[in-house]
């Protein structure tokens, strides 16, 4: 009886478990599929040629991909650079000091997330074309530090937070100004949440979608936007290459999230 | 090393006020510390004796009031020009900072040459029986040893003033005896002027030549520890130095001397010895280890004797330790012999050993 009991739990923990897997990983393995099918029409349930042609075109230095990679990245980079610019002494302020209204700001950063994208990014793009920078770089690494802030700010506030108060305050004690004490004692003790925030708004701005075809296009060309061309034009394969490039930094981030970051600072975000 | 005695630096502190978000915590305090002095601040918890210490060290704006050190009034500097080193009690080690780097980073912020904080860091260190431990983590320190690297740090940068925030009170009891000689001892060496906040009696009154009580952001007396020991000038300090009995009297002064009386029991005291006694309602307060159990009947002498009641017995080793009601009053008291639950018996008490102080005062205490 017990021995009947035990092996239907057996089963039922493995068939959860390889549905989960199924959920988690199907998607994936149907993108990797499709980036090495060459010829694959209905009704067929396979591949008819497999071979990594897309993967050369991808790749190829004079292609498309490439150069839109490129962009991602330093539109990223950029963002990056803005957002850390703002969110440490933003993050600072909210952690240390007695700010009246503290959650109104917290809030605020919240903002362009609350309401419909597209309803933002249109009046944005309006007021980017009047200003004359609409289909620039500029323009798109704006709408993706807006868009990135609040993870920022709310991470960087958090990082803060967690180092204790002494740590600073002895600092200043053995003679230390107030921005001796922030470089050498309260910055290098909150960097690795800093930087996991940094990488957070690197992902966002690489995945980034609707600000950039509103107030990028046609002239800058992302890689999310490249796969979207793609997958409309019916090039199933760059598309899924395109993704699959996509997942590789995300991958990345949550191993060095679950390498090094405590978790007293992830348990302070947002509070 | 340096060897001359008397480095530390005087601190006068006149009519302090400090408030925190609209609380005010110090009410105008005044008090001086000489050059040279191991003075301890203690209080129950929420007393203002921190707030007094981070106070002086900077940390906390001062309402008003001046805090003269060496003659300069330093209320309105920031912490890093005080001149004051401080020991936190949760340590405040730089976590990623090595032993070495912890300890000379006040040296380096004064532009010292490498070589130079290497020497004087392995001297600290060698003084505070941790040689060689230069590149250790400090994450890796049990709690004396970090607590040794702190005392270091602020002892590096040759402060004339030493601040003790609770230093000791999250190590285990072994270590903090240790640590108490440890640190009096180079604080004597030093000749530094040393301000100790606990709220630890024994660990104030074996580390300190100078007592600093504190209730409710004022000081309520200064003295040694003898001093405040055995004549606390209110009903709070007896209280706190552990006089925890209290007894309700009645003071009748006369021609003839003065009388004390508590429920059945009366004591007379001899003409002028009773002077300083406040006349009618008092209150008196006595530590459990200086009275004793005696027969009711027994003749009082020069000692107040009341009747009373044991209503509970424990042996915590060496003596008896006894509840009784006498005066309807709750009384702890030791005793070498066994006496059976419910007996009658007499309550003595040497009548210099009382604290006796007006009852309209007394109702803080309790």
């Amino acid at each position: 009886m017990t021995r009947i009991a035990s092996s239907a739990r057996l089963v039922l923990a493995v068939s959860l478990l390889a549905a989960f897997a199924f959920v988690l990983l199907g998607p994936i393995l149907n993108l990797a599929l499709w980036s090495v099918a060459e010829r694959w029409y209905t009704p067929h349930k396979l591949p008819v040629t497999y071979g990594t042609r897309y993967w050369e075109q991808v790749f190829r230095p004079t292609g498309d991909a490439m150069a839109s990679l490129g962009t991602s990245v330093w539109i990223a980079v950029l963002t990056v650079v803005f957002a850390l610019a703002l969110s440490i002494p933003a993050g600072y302020a909210l952690a240390r000091l007695k700010l009246p209204m503290r959650a109104l700001f917290m809030l605020m950063f919240l903002l362009p997330q609350a309401f419909p994208s597209v309803a933002i990014y249109i009046n944005v793009a309006r007021i980017f074309y009047q200003l004359g920078i609409n289909g620039t770089v500029f323009a798109v690494v704006l709408v993706h530090t807006t868009h990135g802030l609040v993870f920022s700010v709310w991470i960087a506030a958090a990082a803060f937070a967690a180092v204790d108060k002494d740590l600073e305050l002895a600092a200043r004690n053995m003679g230390a100004s107030p921005m001796r004490a922030f470089l050498t004692v309260t910055l290098p003790l909150a960097a690795p949440g800093i930087l996991a925030s940094g990488i957070f708004v690197f992902l966002e701005s690489l995945d980034e979608f609707t600000g950039t075809f509103f107030v990028g296009v046609p002239q800058v060309t992302t890689l999310p936007l490249l796969l979207y061309n793609a997958a409309m034009g019916g090039n199933y394969q760059v598309a899924s290459i395109t993704a699959l490039i996509l997942l590789v930094p995300s991958v990345l981030f949550m191993l060095f999230i679950e390498r090094f970051l405590r978790a007293d600072v992830l348990a302070k975000v947002g509070a | 090393m340096r060897n001359e005695a008397h480095s530390g630096a005087s601190i006068a502190v006149r009519d302090l006020h400090v408030a925190y978000g609209g609380t005010r915590v110090l009410h105008g305090v005044s008090i001086d510390f000489t050059p040279g002095s191991f003075t301890a601040l203690l209080g129950s918890s929420g007393c203002g004796k921190t707030t007094l210490l981070r106070s002086l060290s900077g940390f906390v704006p001062v309402e008003s009031g001046s805090i003269i050190v060496g003659g300069q009034d330093v209320a309105a500097l920031p912490p890093e020009k005080r001149g004051m080193a401080m020991v936190f009690q949760s340590y405040a080690l730089w976590p990623h900072m090595s032993v070495l780097q912890n300890i000379g980073y006040g040296l380096k912020l004064r532009g010292v040459p490498k070589a130079q904080i290497a020497a004087k860091v392995a001297a600290m260190l060698s003084m505070l029986g941790l040689a060689g431990y230069e590149d250790r983590k400090v994450t890796a320190l049990s709690g004396g040893q970090r607590q040794r690297v702190a005392l270091g740090r602020a002892l590096a940068i040759d402060p004339g003033i030493l601040l003790l925030d609770e230093p000791l009170s999250n190590l285990d009891a072994k270590i903090r005896m240790v640590m108490r000689h440890e640190i009096r001892a180079i604080q004597q060496r030093l000749g530094l002027t040393a301000i100790h906040v606990t709220h630890d009696r024994e660990e104030a009154m074996t580390m300190a030549d100078r007592l600093v009580i504190m209730q409710a952001g004022t000081i309520a007396q200064v003295g040694t520890p003898e001093e405040v020991y055995d004549r606390p000038a209110s009903a709070f300090v007896a209280n706190f130095m552990g006089a925890e009995n209290i007894l309700p009297l009645r003071v009748a002064r006369s021609e003839a001397g003065a009388s004390l009386t508590t429920g059945d029991a009366t004591a007379h005291l001899a003409p002028g010895s009773g002077q300083a006694l406040p006349a009618g309602e008092a209150v008196a307060y006595f530590r459990d280890d200086v009275a004793r159990l005696d027969a009711s009947d027994a003749a009082a002498g020069a000692d107040l004797l009341v009747p009373a009641r044991i209503a509970a017995r424990a042996y915590p080793g060496g003596v008896y330790r006894y509840r009784v009601e006498a005066a309807g009053c709750q009384i702890t008291v030791d005793d070498a012999d066994r006496h059976e639950l419910g007996t009658t018996i007499g309550l003595r008490i040497p009548l210099q050993r009382l604290h006796i102080f007006p009852a309209s005062e007394a109702g803080i205490a309790a």
